[in-house]
């Protein structure tokens, strides 16, 4: 990690993309935790809201030298120093990286939807309510009750589930803790995974599980010569995998 | 019907040929309103955007119309700050403009964020990092000052100017125009520049991302130069056009070749520097952030946009407007600053458009936006929006000081 490494808490994902079957599992588990909200129609996928987005990656081969993979994308979670690349764009402060933790939050109440922050993120990792939030009626009693529901013309994005942190402390501070243990605090994707392909945890803890993957010579980022230093780090053991993450000139 | 409004002595067409006029242009300014309805009703889904373009015409317009008002601040520069006095024949319409281009485009940022209603939070929860915080305050400031500017010659109106306290304030607002002129300058200069900076900051777009000097990146100084290049062209286009539309000299023309022969300076020193950023920007920044330059163009975005923007919008209008002998024909002069104009609008567009429609991740793909009829509507009728200003100003105001001098009535 050559990034910010400010706070002694850098929550990051490792992703490993040998294991991933593409099954989506992840994405619906994100949809459903996060109150993510959806259409009837959302066949007009630049305007679909999708946290986690799973990529199709193929080596443009024909058989039998042809390869396929799947690529996760929740938000990257940006480490750059002295900012990531969507936070300081925003002009009324709607969006910032915890230095604590290194979560980079949204604030859907504050956010006057300029969406300045989706143009700067050479991800797609953010989403613009195009629309009011609706969901069927019976569904509205199964919305998650610690994540708020966005308004038409505000940004929302991957918060790597930041209300579970805030529980995982509280149940701490009621056992009189004041540090998390390793798992105790993971997102819906990656608990979701069936493949058991994604990997949370504190990457600035060099005893991690997330660490000691990120130092594994299959582990790339994505965009890496972007300089945005992104959190999640990814897995492979096949060469065109790492060539294709990253632009090569 | 309305000669008591008219300056005195001066020729104006019938007040029922105005309202004519007036009806065609309330006819398009309509049409954006209900277009800038729909938006505000049923949301932005119902323009063109989405979440590859999240800047679209609105943004595109937007800039392109603050550059090109970026006369009046330039223009008033020049003649109150330099003290070239012959630009006072201009200067007042240069006002108009500038007030034109600065409330047009704070009405259609009304439209352009998702939540207008929370327009205010830009002042109430700033971030000092965000170049859109230093856009959105020296807009503000500049509107004010450019109302400051306006309100003198307002103040000139027949009827107005009777009130003795009008005709001192406005007196005096004269006397002390140099330090609004100053103002407007220094406000002007870090707008312009900051709406640069807007693109030129995105580090992680390496279409947009330029190096820089401190916390300025190279785009910076280079919208300031484009706007100071261009601005004064849509003044000279304007005032050819009122005088073309009236059939009358409004202005001396030795004004217009000044104004002219300066924008045409200006134009070449933008372009030098443009050139060296585009070749730096290729050679250098491109390939540092693991792309190369051809794959920043792909039909429709292709590369006769960076021809048409740098050679027929650029080093053309530069040679005539340098030349002496083409800049004193007024074909060859309405010519260079239409291409001069249109320039700017290709610079404004590549960089929001173009910009976005470049995949960063290898495995994504390209996009095409097409705006929708409620963006085009809201934007055509800020051009109406202009001609009724215009119009107005142009009727009641003395707008032309010395309209009287080259058209005496016998």
């Amino acid at each position: 990690m050559s990034g910010n490494e400010s706070g002694k808490i850098r929550y990051g994902m490792v992703i490993d993309l040998d294991k991933c079957t593409g099954c989506m599992t992840c994405a619906v588990a994100c949809q459903q935790e996060n109150n993510v909200p959806f259409r009837e129609d959302e066949t007009k996928k630049v305007r679909s809201i999708t946290w986690l987005e799973v990529f199709y990656l193929d080596n443009g081969k024909p058989y039998p030298e042809h390869r396929k993979a799947y690529l996760p994308r929740p938000c990257l979670q940006c480490d750059a120093d002295p900012h990531p690349p969507c936070t300081f764009v925003c002009p009324v402060n709607a969006t910032q990286r915890d230095e604590e933790t290194g979560l980079v939050a949204h604030i859907p109440v504050r956010c006057i939807g300029c969406r300045y922050c989706i143009s700067a993120c050479s991800y797609h990792a953010r989403y613009f309510n195009w629309w009011d939030p609706k969901w069927p009626k019976a569904m509205e009693e199964m919305l998650t009750p610690d994540v708020s529901t966005r308004m038409r013309g505000v940004v929302e994005k991957c918060t790597f589930c930041v209300h579970r942190l805030q529980l995982a402390k509280d149940k701490a501070f009621v056992e009189g803790r004041q540090e998390l243990e390793e798992g105790e605090y993971v997102p819906a994707c990656v608990e979701a995974c069936p493949a058991k392909a994604m990997y949370f945890g504190n990457l600035a803890d060099s005893h991690s599980e997330v660490a000691k993957l990120a130092k594994s010579p299959e582990a790339f980022r994505l965009l890496e010569k972007l300089g945005t230093e992104p959190k999640v780090i990814y897995l492979s053991s096949q060469e065109w995998i790492h060539k294709l993450a990253d632009n090569v000139v | 019907m309305d000669s008591a409004l008219i300056p005195e002595g001066v020729k104006r067409c019938s007040f029922k040929a105005f309202c004519l006029w007036l009806l065609v242009i309330f006819g398009v300014i309509g049409f954006g309103i209900v277009g800038g309805f729909f938006v505000l009703w049923k949301g932005l889904n119902v323009t063109g955007l989405n979440d590859y373009f999240g800047f679209g015409l609105y943004i595109t317009a937007d800039l392109a119309i603050i550059a090109l008002g970026a006369g009046a601040f330039f223009t008033g520069f020049l003649t109150y700050v330099i003290g070239k006095k012959e630009l006072k024949d201009i200067i007042n319409l240069a006002v108009v403009v500038g007030f034109i281009c600065y409330t047009g485009a704070q009405l259609v940022l009304l439209l352009e964020i998702g939540q207008p209603i929370r327009g205010w939070f830009s002042f109430w929860h700033p971030n000092v990092h965000s170049m859109l915080t230093e856009v959105i305050f020296c807009i503000t400031c500049y509107t004010i000052v450019l109302v400051i500017e306006f309100l003198p010659l307002i103040l000139e109106n027949r009827q107005l100017d009777k009130v003795p306290e009008f005709h001192y304030f406005s007196h005096n607002l004269h006397e002390i125009m140099v330090v609004f002129a100053a103002t407007g300058t220094f406000l002007s200069f870090f707008h312009q520049g900051s709406l640069g900076g807007l693109y030129g900051v995105m580090f992680a777009r390496p279409f947009a991302f330029r190096t820089g000097f401190f916390i300025w990146p190279w785009t910076f100084f280079l919208f300031v130069a484009s706007a100071i290049a261009s601005g004064p062209a849509l003044t000279i286009l304007v005032t050819m056009m009122v005088q073309g539309i009236t059939r009358k000299k409004l202005v001396r023309r030795d004004a217009i070749s000044l104004l002219a022969k300066v924008t045409g300076f200006l134009l070449a020193f933008y372009l030098v520097f443009k050139i060296l950023d585009t070749w730096w920007w290729a050679t250098q920044t491109a390939p540092s952030k693991g792309m190369s330059f051809g794959e920043f163009f792909k039909a429709p975005y292709g590369m006769w946009l960076l021809f048409a923007e740098i050679v027929v919008c650029g080093i053309i209008p530069a040679i005539i407007l340098l030349t002496p002998k083409a800049r004193n024909d007024d074909v060859l002069l309405i010519v260079a600053c239409v291409l001069d104009c249109a320039g700017i609008v290709i610079n404004r567009f590549v960089f929001t458009v173009q910009n976005l429609a470049l995949p960063v991740m290898p495995f994504d793909h390209w996009e095409i936006y097409v705006p929708t009829w409620t963006e085009w509507a809201p934007t055509v009728a800020l051009i109406a929006y202009g001609a009724l200003i215009i119009s107005l100003a142009y009727r009641y105001l003395p707008v032309f000081p010395r309209e009287r001098e080259l058209n005496p009535i016998d």
